[in-house]
C-alpha cells in the first residue's frame, strides 16, 4: 500500500449528497479480475454521453462536458469534496480503486458510509469528515476560485485553506500509523498469529458445532 | 451493570484482541465468496504466498455474472466468463467446505444458498464481499460486507480489524395489515431514517411484527438494514430460527444439535440493556410501499404522489429530488398509482426465497400480465427454491400468467449478466437499491414487494395489492 503523509493538492467539487457506489464505478466495470485501471471508468455514466463497456478506450469516448471531472479547471485534482454519506451502497472496493486509480488521494466530505470509508484507508487514500460548514465553505470557494488547492497534513491532522485558516481532522492512531507507513494490515495481524489460534481454540471447545 | 444487547454478546464472543485505541481484531467463523469481489483477494494469497487459514469456513458460488437463461450456451460474455471461471480455479486451488459453480443443482445467490445449506448459524459472525450479508444477521449472527481487502485478510487470518459499531434499536410494534410484507417494513424503515440513517450503527430488529415474521421475511429485513447505511441487522433467535435450520446438511447434529439450540437460547439482548438510539415503528401504519426516486429512502405508501421539490426547504434535499424526478422521468405530484410499467423483476437476496415465491404466485394465479409490459420475469434465488417452487405448482401459475421462469442467480437486480433495463424503461423490482443506472444505463427502478410488483404487472401500473 502508498504511505500517505502531506499532499498540496487541487481539490475538485462532487456536488451531490448520497452519492452510491453504482455512480462511482457503474457495475459492467466490476467484471475485471485487476485491481487498477478502474481510474478511465469512475463517475462513468456522469461522465461520457455513450454507453461504457470494459476495455474501452476512453480517450476517444464522447464526454459530458457539464459533468464537473471534465472541466479544464480540475484536470490533475487530487483531492475531491463530497457531500454527505458519499459512497453509499455496495461493498465494491472497486471504488475506491477507481477513485486512486484516477489520482484522487484525499476525499472531503461531512460523512460517508461504513463500508466504502474502511476501503479507503486499505488502498492507501485519507477520508477527512469535517463539519457541513466547512464543506459547504470549501464548495463555495473552490467554485469560486481556479486552482484552488488545499494542503493536507496527516501527521498533524490538519487541512490548511489558501487564506492561510486550518481545521483538524479525526482519525483513529491504528490507521493513522498504518497509512503514514503504508502498512500491508495481513502481515500486522499475523503477527498476532498465535492469539488468533489461542482464540480458535477456546470457541472451538465452546462452539464445536462451528468447526463440523 | 447495564446489561448487554445481542450486537454487544456477538461482538465479545469474537474478539481475539482489542488496541488501546478501540481497534478491534474479531474472529470469523463463516466466509461467503462470489465471483466479482474475490479474484483480486485470491490473487493477493498468491502473490504473498499465503494460503487460506481455515479453508471450511468457506462456503462459495458465482451468482452475480451467471446467466439465468439458455444454461446450454453457457456464459456468453467473455469477461463474465473468466471472472467464473477465475472462482472455480481459485476455489479449486484453495478449497472450500461448499462450493456450486455454475450450473450445478444448488447454485444460487450466495445469501440464499448459506442458509439453506445450513452454513448460516445464529451466534456465527458471517462476513462476505458484498454489502448484502447483513441478511445473515436474520439468524442473530453478526453479518456484514466486507471490500476485497477485507476478503483477503479473512482469508488469510481468519480475522478482521473492525470496531464496535453503536446499537440501534429499530423496534417495530402491533401487527401488520393483509397484504402488506417484510419487504414494506423494510422500506418504511428506510423512509424514516434515511440511507444514512444507520451509518456506524448495527441495527437490531425487534418488537412483534418482527417476532409474527417467517425467516425469509426476517431475512428481507436484515437484507435492507444496508439500505439504511448500517453494515449489520440483527434479529435474536428463536424457536423459528431452529425449526428452519433443522435437518439442514451443515447445521449441527445429534448431540451438537441441542447444545447449539441451548446456547442460542441464550443470543437475546438483556432486559436492561441499553442502545444508542431507539427507533419505533407501528405495523398497522405501514402499507404497502413503493419508491419513486434514485435511493431506497426517496419512497412513499401506495396511494402517495411524487412530491413536488418546490415544497422542499432544505437546498440538498431539493436538489436530490429534482436530480431523481428528472432521471426517473416523473412529474411532481404524479399519483403513484398513476406511473406505467415496462418491465417486472421478481428476484435478487431480498425477494427471491420460497415465500416471496408463494406471495408472488397468490397474487398472479390465474391473471395475466398486462399487454403493455415488455418483460415479466421470476428468478428464483437458488436451484433449491426453484425446484421447491416447481414442486408446488408455482412455476406453471407464472407461465400461465405470462411471466418468464428463469434459472436462479443475481440477474436484474445488479444487471451484471445480460438481464437489464434499455435506457429510459420503468421497472417494478422485488430487488434492493433503485440507485441510478443500477438496473442497466438509464433503467427506473421502483423498488416493492413481490406482490405489489405481480399487481403492478397485471395493471401495467402500480396499483394497491390489498384492494385486488
Amino acid at each position: 500500500m502508498k504511505a500517505f503523509t502531506q499532499l498540496d493538492g487541487l481539490a475538485c467539487p462532487i456536488d451531490r449528497a448520497n452519492i452510491d457506489t453504482d455512480a462511482i464505478i457503474p457495475k459492467q466495470f466490476l467484471k475485471s479480475i485487476k485491481r487498477s485501471g478502474f481510474g478511465p471508468y469512475l463517475f462513468d455514466e456522469w461522465r461520457y454521453t455513450d454507453h461504457g463497456e470494459p476495455g474501452m478506450d476512453c480517450s476517444t469516448r464522447p464526454l459530458n462536458k457539464d459533468f464537473v471531472l471534465n472541466q479544464a479547471r480540475y484536470q490533475g485534482a487530487q483531492i475531491m469534496l463530497a457531500r454527505e454519506n458519499f459512497g453509499c451502497g455496495s461493498s465494491r472496493e472497486h471504488a475506491p480503486w477507481a477513485i486512486e486509480d484516477y489520482g484522487f488521494r484525499v476525499i472531503i466530505a461531512p460523512s460517508y458510509a461504513d463500508i466504502f470509508f474502511g476501503n479507503c484507508y486499505k488502498n492507501g487514500m485519507l477520508p477527512i469528515v469535517a463539519d457541513e460548514a466547512m464543506v459547504d465553505r470549501l464548495f463555495k470557494e473552490c467554485e469560486a476560485n481556479v486552482g484552488y488547492r488545499l494542503n493536507v497534513d496527516l501527521p498533524s491532522q490538519t487541512v490548511t485553506l489558501p487564506s492561510g485558516e486550518s481545521f483538524g481532522f479525526e482519525i483513529n492512531a491504528t490507521s493513522k500509523h498504518n497509512l503514514l507507513n503504508g502498512l500491508d494490515e495481513i502481515g500486522l495481524t499475523l503477527l498476532h498469529a498465535d492469539e488468533i489460534k489461542v482464540f480458535e481454540e477456546k470457541h472451538k471447545a465452546t462452539q464445536p458445532w462451528l468447526f463440523a | 451493570m447495564a446489561g448487554k444487547t445481542l450486537y454487544d454478546k456477538l461482538w465479545e464472543t469474537h474478539l481475539v484482541r482489542e488496541d488501546a485505541d478501540g481497534t478491534c481484531l474479531i474472529y470469523i467463523d463463516r466466509h461467503l465468496v462470489h465471483e466479482v469481489t474475490s479474484p483480486q483477494a485470491f490473487e493477493g494469497l498468491r502473490i504473498a504466498g499465503r494460503k487460506p487459514w481455515r479453508n471450511s469456513s468457506i462456503v462459495a458460488n458465482p451468482d452475480h455474472n451467471t446467466p439465468t437463461k439458455d444454461w446450454d450456451k453457457g456464459i456468453e460474455d467473455p469477461i463474465s466468463r473468466l471472472q467464473v471461471e477465475t472462482l472455480d480455479n481459485n476455489i479449486k486451488d484453495f478449497g472450500a467446505l461448499v462450493y456450486f459453480p455454475f450450473k450445478h443443482a444448488n447454485q444460487g445467490i450466495i445469501h440464499v444458498i448459506g442458509p439453506e445449506q445450513g452454513t448460516t448459524l445464529p451466534g456465527m459472525t458471517v462476513v462476505c464481499g458484498d454489502s448484502h450479508t447483513s441478511t445473515h444477521g436474520a439468524f442473530g449472527a453478526l453479518a456484514h460486507g466486507i471490500g476485497t481487502s477485507e476478503v483477503e485478510h479473512v482469508l488469510a487470518t481468519q480475522t478482521l480489524i473492525a470496531k464496535k459499531s453503536k446499537r440501534m434499536l429499530v423496534d417495530v410494534s402491533g401487527k401488520l395489515g393483509a397484504g402488506v410484507t417484510a419487504k414494506d417494513v423494510a422500506l418504511a424503515i428506510i423512509g424514516k431514517i434515511g440511507t444514512a440513517g444507520g451509518n456506524g450503527y448495527a441495527i437490531e430488529f425487534g418488537g412483534a411484527v418482527i417476532s409474527a415474521l417467517s425467516m425469509e421475511g426476517r431475512m428481507t429485513i436484515c437484507n435492507m438494514a444496508i439500505e439504511a447505511g448500517a453494515r449489520a441487522g440483527i434479529i435474536a433467535p428463536d424457536e423459528k430460527t431452529a425449526a428452519y435450520l433443522k435437518g439442514r446438511l451443515h447445521a449441527p447434529k445429534a448431540a451438537d444439535w441441542d447444545k447449539a439450540v441451548a446456547y442460542w437460547n441464550t443470543l437475546k439482548t438483556d432486559d436492561d440493556a441499553q442502545f444508542d438510539t431507539v427507533v419505533t415503528l407501528n405495523g398497522a401504519d405501514i402499507a404497502p410501499q413503493v419508491t419513486w426516486g434514485t435511493s431506497p429512502e426517496q419512497v412513499l405508501p401506495i396511494g402517495g404522489r411524487v412530491p413536488d421539490p418546490a415544497k422542499e426547504m432544505d437546498a440538498t434535499k431539493r436538489t436530490s429530488i429534482e436530480n431523481a424526478l428528472k432521471y426517473m422521468g416523473l412529474s411532481a405530484n404524479t399519483l403513484l398509482e398513476d406511473i406505467k410499467l415496462d418491465k417486472i423483476f421478481i428476484g435478487s437476496c431480498t425477494n427471491s426465497r420460497i415465500e416471496d415465491l408463494r406471495a408472488a404466485a397468490v397474487v398472479a394465479k390465474g391473471k395475466k400480465v398486462a399487454n403493455s409490459i415488455a418483460l415479466a420475469m421470476v428468478v428464483p434465488g437458488s436451484g433449491m427454491v426453484k425446484r421447491q417452487a416447481e414442486e408446488e405448482g408455482l412455476d406453471k401459475i407464472f407461465i400461465d400468467a405470462g411471466f418468464e421462469w428463469r434459472e436462479p442467480g443475481c440477474s436484474m437486480c445488479l444487471a451484471m449478466n445480460a438481464d437489464r433495463l434499455s435506457p429510459g424503461e420503468r421497472c417494478a423490482s422485488t430487488s434492493n437499491r433503485n440507485f441510478e443506472g443500477r438496473q442497466g444505463q438509464g433503467g427506473r427502478t421502483h423498488l416493492v414487494s413481490p406482490a405489489m410488483a405481480v399487481a403492478a404487472a397485471i395493471a401495467g401500473h402500480f396499483v394497491d395489492v390489498r384492494t385486488i
